[in-house]
């Protein structure tokens, strides 16, 4: 596929502080792009770069094959919608999604036409003549993307769009926006801090921290190869050791890393792109990829014994914390398959906490 | 807050101080107004009805001149330094420049300094430039001290304003002229028409610094009711202030129905 977006070595400082610094990725055409990361990490800099609200300092952004350094945000072919939505408030619903055909001279017919059609997009007809101070939030965001779609853009760039809503509609909007993207056909990239919106909705998903690009990747590569710590810590829950490679073996099964640990103890991991000389290392697995057995498992698996801290309910998993002897946890999901009020499992019970090597991220740090 | 209101209602010697304060400030305009239409040359007794003292005050050409004045001076300065006003209250608005500190302390300059002052100041300086007194000295006057209060209430009023909705129209095709034209005037429109009605009632009847600018031939209402005064208090006098109070009023009242209606029609 093309790529939509080219962004090459952008780099936006303000003052001596560099919001964006040397980010390079590109968006294919028709994708569903999203730019996470915790506040301040860029990525709204990154989107107001794109749309050209903010003039880079180095690199360049190209859309569609063209460069567009000096061309103003008008004259770019991407439609923006703004967290706060930005809906023009002296003007009805069809006075929005009307205004960017009127301002570059669409007739008049065609605008009605078009303004009817994308507000039916959004299921927002019969809403035309309404203020926006009379719509609800999740009604000011459907004119947001109405007013966005309408002029056709080529890329529709969403800034937090589901910030201001509340979890339920939040969830609802989330499916909307899934289902306007496949019906438009256009590119959507997204900005968002929330992990779960990105990893539900996006293709693929660009890690940002402090104004760096960590991992560009799609959700499920990125939850389960995540290529440093950040990633690994920052999408969902992991439980991380500390250690360092002492030696690599050679079994049945491939080459395998020996990493030593104080919680740890010395074990064995698939190599996996890890560095065998780097001497300080992270040791991870997913809470869902751990069992707990009261009897000590058989010896493919990796396992550490402990006391249960912390029993964390959540409805359709129950979070299970185990405190090791050296003062190090481990965390285990269990998934609530059953009708069961009970899990088995108390406060102080002493388990083994056991994962499969191959389910083993060794992370450089 | 409720409670306290209710409170100071029910105290009656809270109630007096502030009739007695109403009556102090308003009595005496009332029985200005109220005399325009006694039917008496002299006394300060009732005598009857009449608007024979408006007849007559319409019919005195030089006071109508000096109202055709007050009206032709009140609307150059208004149109003036709403223009000026805008410009300056965007300005701040919108920019950082050097000296923008200082530059807001200038702008309550005209605002704090005593009027006699600046009307001494105005007179010199024209007559440095040797410029002949004439209506246009007086605009040039009263926009000296209006613009500033158009500049601070368009600021006030630009400080709500999403500049989201500046990109959102740029991202939507618009230019700078159209966002400007399509957006941003009808945000700062109440803003405006407020500061103008402002600018305006403050020209209309402004004595002090007219007196100082205004030439032969360039009396405005408030110069020519005071020189009648010095001559005789008729009852034409009061005629033709109560009709100067009634377009200050006027115009005092509009300026707070659009600042009220503002407030109650923002979004949420």
């Amino acid at each position: 596929m093309a790529a939509i977006i080219e962004v090459r070595d952008a780099t936006k400082r303000f003052g001596a502080h560099a919001a964006v610094d040397r980010v390079s990725l590109s968006v294919a055409e028709g994708e569903f792009f999203a730019l996470l990361g915790p506040s301040g990490c860029g990525k709204t800099t990154l989107l107001r770069l794109i749309a050209g609200f903010e003039t880079a300092d180095g690199g360049s952004i190209a859309i569609d094959g063209t460069d567009m350094t000096g061309v103003e945000p008008q004259d770019r072919p991407v439609g923006m919608v703004f967290q706060s939505y930005a809906l023009f408030p002296h003007m009805t619903v069809a006075g929005n999604v009307g205004y960017g055909l009127r301002v570059t001279g669409v007739a008049k017919s065609e605008i009605e036409r078009r303004v009817a059609e994308t507000l039916a997009l959004v299921k927002l007809d019969g809403y035309a003549e309404r203020m926006p101070a009379q719509l609800s939030g999740g009604q000011r965001q459907r004119v947001a993307l109405a007013r966005a779609l309408v002029k056709r853009p080529r890329v529709l760039l969403l800034d937090e769009p589901l910030s201001a809503l509340d979890a339920k509609l939040r969830e609802q909007m989330r499916h909307e926006l899934v289902r306007l993207k496949q019906s438009v056909g256009i590119t959507f990239v997204i900005v968002t801090h929330d992990q779960s919106e990105a990893l539900s909705m996006a293709d693929r998903v660009a890690v940002m921290e402090l104004g760096r690009v960590r991992q560009i990747a799609a959700p499920d590569e990125l939850y389960e190869h995540p290529n440093c710590r950040f990633v690994a810590e920052f999408i969902g829950r992991i439980n991380l050791f500390d250690g360092r490679a002492a030696g690599v073996v050679e079994e049945a099964g491939g080459r395998r890393l020996i990493v030593e640990g104080a919680a740890l103890g010395r074990v064995g991991v698939p190599m996996n792109g890890a560095s065998a000389a780097a001497s300080a290392l992270a040791v991870g697995v997913r809470p869902e990829k751990v069992r707990l057995d009261a009897a000590e498992p058989d010896d493919q698996r990796i396992r550490l014994q402990g006391r249960v801290v912390e029993i964390a309910y959540f409805g359709e998993t129950s979070q299970i914390m185990l405190a090791l002897d050296g003062g190090a946890t481990v965390s285990a999901a269990l998934t609530n398959a059953t009708r069961s009020v009970r899990p088995g499992v108390a406060v102080g019970d002493v388990l083994w906490a056991s994962w499969d090597p191959a389910d083993t991220l060794v992370l450089e740090t | 807050m409720i409670a306290r209101q209710i409170d100071f209602a029910a105290r009656r010697d809270l109630r007096a101080v502030l009739a007695a304060g109403l009556v102090f400030l308003y009595a005496p305009i009332l029985v200005l107004i109220a005399f325009s239409f006694n039917d008496s040359r002299r006394t300060v007794v009732w005598q009857g009805f009449t608007v024979e003292w408006y007849r007559q005050a319409f019919e005195d050409e030089a006071l109508l001149e000096a109202a055709l004045n007050s009206l032709i001076v009140a609307a150059g300065s208004t149109i003036l330094s709403t223009l000026l006003g805008i410009m300056l209250g965007l300005a701040l608005h919108r920019y950082r420049f050097r000296g923008k500190a200082s530059l807001e302390g200038l702008v309550y300059l005209p605002i704090v300094v005593p009027e006699v002052c600046l009307g001494v100041a105005l007179l010199v300086f024209f007559s440095a430039l040797d410029v002949t007194l004439s209506l246009a000295t007086v605009i040039a006057g009263h926009v000296v001290f209006s613009f500033p209060f158009v500049a601070v209430i368009v600021r006030a009023r630009m400080a709500g304003f999403d500049p989201a909705l500046e990109e959102a129209s740029r991202d939507l095709g618009a230019g700078t002229w159209q966002t400007f034209r399509c957006i941003m005037l009808p945000h700062m429109l109440p803003g405006i028409a407020a500061g103008a009605l402002i600018a305006l009632t403050l020209s209309l009847d402004d004595f002090v610094v007219t007196f100082f600018t205004s030439g032969p031939g360039s009396t405005t209402l408030p110069i020519k009711i005071y020189a009648m005064v010095r001559f005789s208090v008729t009852p034409a006098v009061n005629a033709a202030s109560t009709v100067l109070i009634l377009l200050t009023a006027l115009a005092a009242a509009a300026a707070m129905a659009l600042n009220r209606r503002d407030t109650t029609r923002e979004l949420p």
